[in-house]
């Protein structure tokens, strides 16, 4: 293999399939980068694959000789990000690979690519949407899914194929995340529910919602993979074998107190009262005719109190949320704006967002469970 | 003792030595588990009386005086004791009764002092210098007082060191024992100290005291001697500082009371070592439980789950995980116990495996995350809830986790004092 490519695309590329590596792979070859020179095509093609998510990415090459070689991937991410802005030259002799851009030279051994697992095809594909509206929503949904991975079913995103409507919900049993947007469906494409790791999808939509391209949706879900693809970039996963809880039946039907809040004030509040909560675990918010009293803290660990204008309506409602949980809703509304609906202090608080005519959108929702208060 | 404990100790023709500027009680119950055991058996009180677990694989808990002339000590395998001392009279261990004591002897310090620092069952720190004025009274006297009342109380002895500082205090009723007190005047701390070999000092264990050794430092003094730059070389910036400041009789822990427990947690001691994931996964379902269990029957919710493992060559490991919200759930515990054995823990023969629960807070007084109602999950808590009432209506585990009815690891129950 010897070939020449832009420094700026290589680095992109060899960044983005780096960092869908596992951190310390099970064998050495599952931590390599793939680098494939097809002399057809006049492109060079960099993935990366550890069994439960694969990357892929083509860059484009002017090729002398083509061939295939396997290298480490975070050598080579380290490598490429440091390179001087210049082309690039790579050639693989014997068992090396020879990195030559300006005056600088890396020669880097290489790994057995005949020991290298069988990249993963891509599915067929279900739909497609602006990939700017999937990052912004899966973005706005991920936030509440688990991390704890000994609860398979909560580190997901599950993902609703209805025709057109296209539904992302995630909870770690603590808050619950939804957003419905209307989206293109494959002609042949079939109503269906899968549940996609969130990490994974949350890092190939981010990339896709930074490119302006359009991202596809590719779906097997009898081989248990799901496909991400756009602007020459195409990511794999494996779907998560476990139910969902079931979710619908959370949703309240009912409210008693409603305030519409302005969300960087209500944020900058938070912040600044719960510097005194202690270990950071709840602000408690009053709701009444006189507006949002804010409090944190105690006699022990000092306290605070902020007082906020509000739109409110109903009854009065005195409620705790740990911060965190209620800042990442608050920024996960996404509008200037925020609506929030209660009935008692120890059942779910809705959050949505406002839009600019002052209607309250349909397409969102942040559902949280507060913190009880002793006593 | 190169100058021996005498000249703090009171005798008949004289008084106990200057207690001014000595506020600190170490109070260290003697032989503790075997004292219970036997304070109703008269025909074992010049017997040597050893408290061990069951099983082949027990360990001492505890031993009278008299099996300790033989060797035994706490914590060594009970056939080592048995070897020892074969004509001992082996008791198993009563914790219920252990912690009733326990509890009681605390609460008679707390009557002298609020300062009062449990360390263990069996011992507590007590600040009295509060107390002096109120009761009229010298930290001696009260020192007397306290050892007249446990004995009456419970008919066990125990021994207290006076001192100026934790350290000191501490030190003196390691000399005092048995049933005994030592007062070690302010103004001798230093007498006191120097003479003593290196390994008093808290935090040198068997490595430092080597290595202090092997440079010729034997005793306290010659610690306080060499200059803090050369003790740094040889024993690293943090240990240096540290031991150099005790070795000039300066401590200044102060007595921090706590009612509450830090942490609650079951461990057991296999008969034979387990390496099968399935026999370890079901004994720490086991422990879970009984954690758990403990956890809702004091009304507290631990945030951070740990376990323990002791490995067949005796290495020892924990691995903790702390949680965002705090549960009471035996589901829960085991989640993470689970998890941690899993993932975190070397594959080998084990012959000790153990749950804790840290991070303990009283369920009524701790804000709680809710979590949603799920259909699955809530009925679980209820469940166990349920569980707990038909086990203390029947005693035993009467309703546990199907995985547990049948089979399990043959294990000895052995926790033991120190």
């Amino acid at each position: 293999m010897k070939i020449r490519v832009e420094r700026d695309g290589l680095a992109d590329a060899v960044a983005w399939v780096a960092r869908s590596l596992p951190a310390r792979p099970p064998v050495p070859v599952l931590g390599g980068i793939l680098l494939e020179a097809d002399s057809e095509q006049d492109v060079l093609t960099v993935s990366g694959f550890d069994y439960e998510t694969s990357a892929t990415v083509n860059v484009p090459a002017t090729l002398s000789a083509s061939g295939r070689t396997l290298v480490s991937g975070r050598l080579l991410a380290d490598i490429t990000k440091a390179l001087p802005n210049k082309p690039v030259e790579l050639a693989v002799e014997g068992s090396r690979v020879e990195i030559v851009c300006g005056t600088a030279k890396f020669s880097l051994p290489t790994m057995p690519v005949e020991d290298y697992p069988q990249l993963p095809n891509m599915p067929d594909k279900v739909g497609e949407l602006p990939g700017e509206l999937l990052g912004t929503a899966v973005a706005q949904v991920a936030v509440a899914a688990g991390k704890d991975d000994t609860l398979p079913m909560l580190t997901g995103v599950r993902v609703e194929i209805a025709g057109d409507k296209l539904t992302l919900v995630a909870t770690d049993r603590f808050r619950l995340a939804m957003r419905e947007i209307t989206w293109t469906p494959a002609q042949e494409a079939e109503d269906t529910a899968v549940l996609v790791p969130a990490r994974t999808l949350a890092e190939s939509a981010k990339t896709l919602g930074a490119s302006g391209a359009t991202a596809e949706l590719a779906l097997a879900s009898g081989d248990g993979l799901v496909g991400l693809s756009g602007a020459g970039r195409r990511s794999t996963a494996r779907l998560l074998d476990a139910e969902f809880p079931k979710y619908r039946q959370l949703l309240p039907d009912d409210q008693t107190t409603t305030a519409i809040i302005e969300v960087s004030k209500l944020v900058d509040a938070i912040k600044r009262v719960s510097l005194v909560a202690e270990r950071g675990t709840q602000v408690r918010l009053e709701f009444s005719e006189d507006g949002l009293n804010l409090t944190a803290g105690g006699e022990e660990e000092g306290s605070a109190e902020e007082a906020i204008a509000v739109e409110f309506e109903g009854e009065p409602v005195t409620i705790a949320f740990n911060p965190t949980y209620l800042l990442d809703g608050l920024s996960a509304v996404r509008t200037d704006r925020a609506h929030m609906a209660f009935t008692t202090a120890n059942r779910p608080a809705l959050l949505k967002p406002v839009d600019e005519d002052g209607q309250v959108a349909g397409d969102y929702l942040y559902l949280l469970m507060p913190v009880r208060l002793p006593g | 003792m190169p100058r021996g404990s005498s000249a703090y100790r009171a005798t008949p023709d004289r008084p106990w030595p200057s207690d001014e500027g000595c506020p600190i009680l170490h109070v260290d119950m003697d032989a503790f588990f075997a004292s219970v055991s036997t304070r109703e058996r008269p025909d074992l009180a010049d017997k040597p009386v050893v408290v061990a677990g069951g099983g082949v694989r027990g360990v001492v808990s505890s031993a009278n005086y008299i099996a300790r002339e033989y060797g035994v000590r706490s914590a060594m395998p009970a056939s080592r004791a048995r070897t020892l001392c074969p004509h001992a009279v082996f008791l198993e261990p009563e914790f219920e009764q252990y912690a009733a004591v326990s509890r009681d002897v605390m609460a008679l310090f707390r009557e002298m002092t609020p300062l009062v620092e449990p360390v263990s069952l069996d011992e507590a720190f007590l600040d009295v210098s509060g107390a002096l004025r109120r009761l009229r009274s010298t930290p001696a006297q009260l020192g007397e007082r306290l050892r007249a009342r446990v004995f009456a109380a419970h008919r066990v002895s125990c021994s207290v060191g006076v001192g100026p500082s934790k350290f000191i205090a501490k030190l003196s009723s390691g000399l005092a024992k048995p049933d005994g007190m030592v007062v070690v005047p302010r103004g001798e701390v230093l007498d006191f100290l120097h003479p003593l070999p290196v390994s008093a000092l808290w935090g040198v264990g068997e490595v430092t005291e080597r290595k202090l050794r092997s440079y010729g430092m034997e005793t306290v003094g010659d610690i306080a001697e060499i200059p803090l730059a050369r003790l740094r070389k040889l024993v690293g910036n943090a240990a240096a500082e540290h031991l150099h400041t005790l070795a000039s009789g300066v401590d200044e822990r102060r007595v921090t009371p706590h009612n509450e427990e830090k942490s609650l947690g079951a461990e057991t001691t296999f008969e034979y070592d387990y390496e099968d994931p399935d026999v370890l996964r079901r004994e720490l379902l086991r422990l879970s439980g009984r954690v758990a269990a403990g956890l809702r029957r004091k009304g507290l919710r631990a945030r951070t789950i740990s376990i323990k493992v002791r490995y067949s060559d005796f290495r020892t490991i924990t691995r903790a995980y702390t949680m965002h919200a705090a549960t009471d759930s035996s589901r829960e515990v085991y989640r993470h116990a689970e998890r941690l054995l899993s993932t975190a823990v070397a594959p080998g023969p084990i012959r000790l495996l153990g749950v804790r629960t840290e991070g303990l807070g009283e369920t009524e007084h701790e804000p709680t995350q809710l979590e949603f109602a799920a259909e699955t999950e809530d009925s679980w808590r209820e469940a166990e809830v349920a569980a707990d009432k038909a086990n203390e209506r029947f005693g035993g585990a009467m309703v546990r986790p199907a995985s547990l009815l049948s089979g399990g690891a043959r294990r000895g129950n052995n926790r033991h004092d120190s």
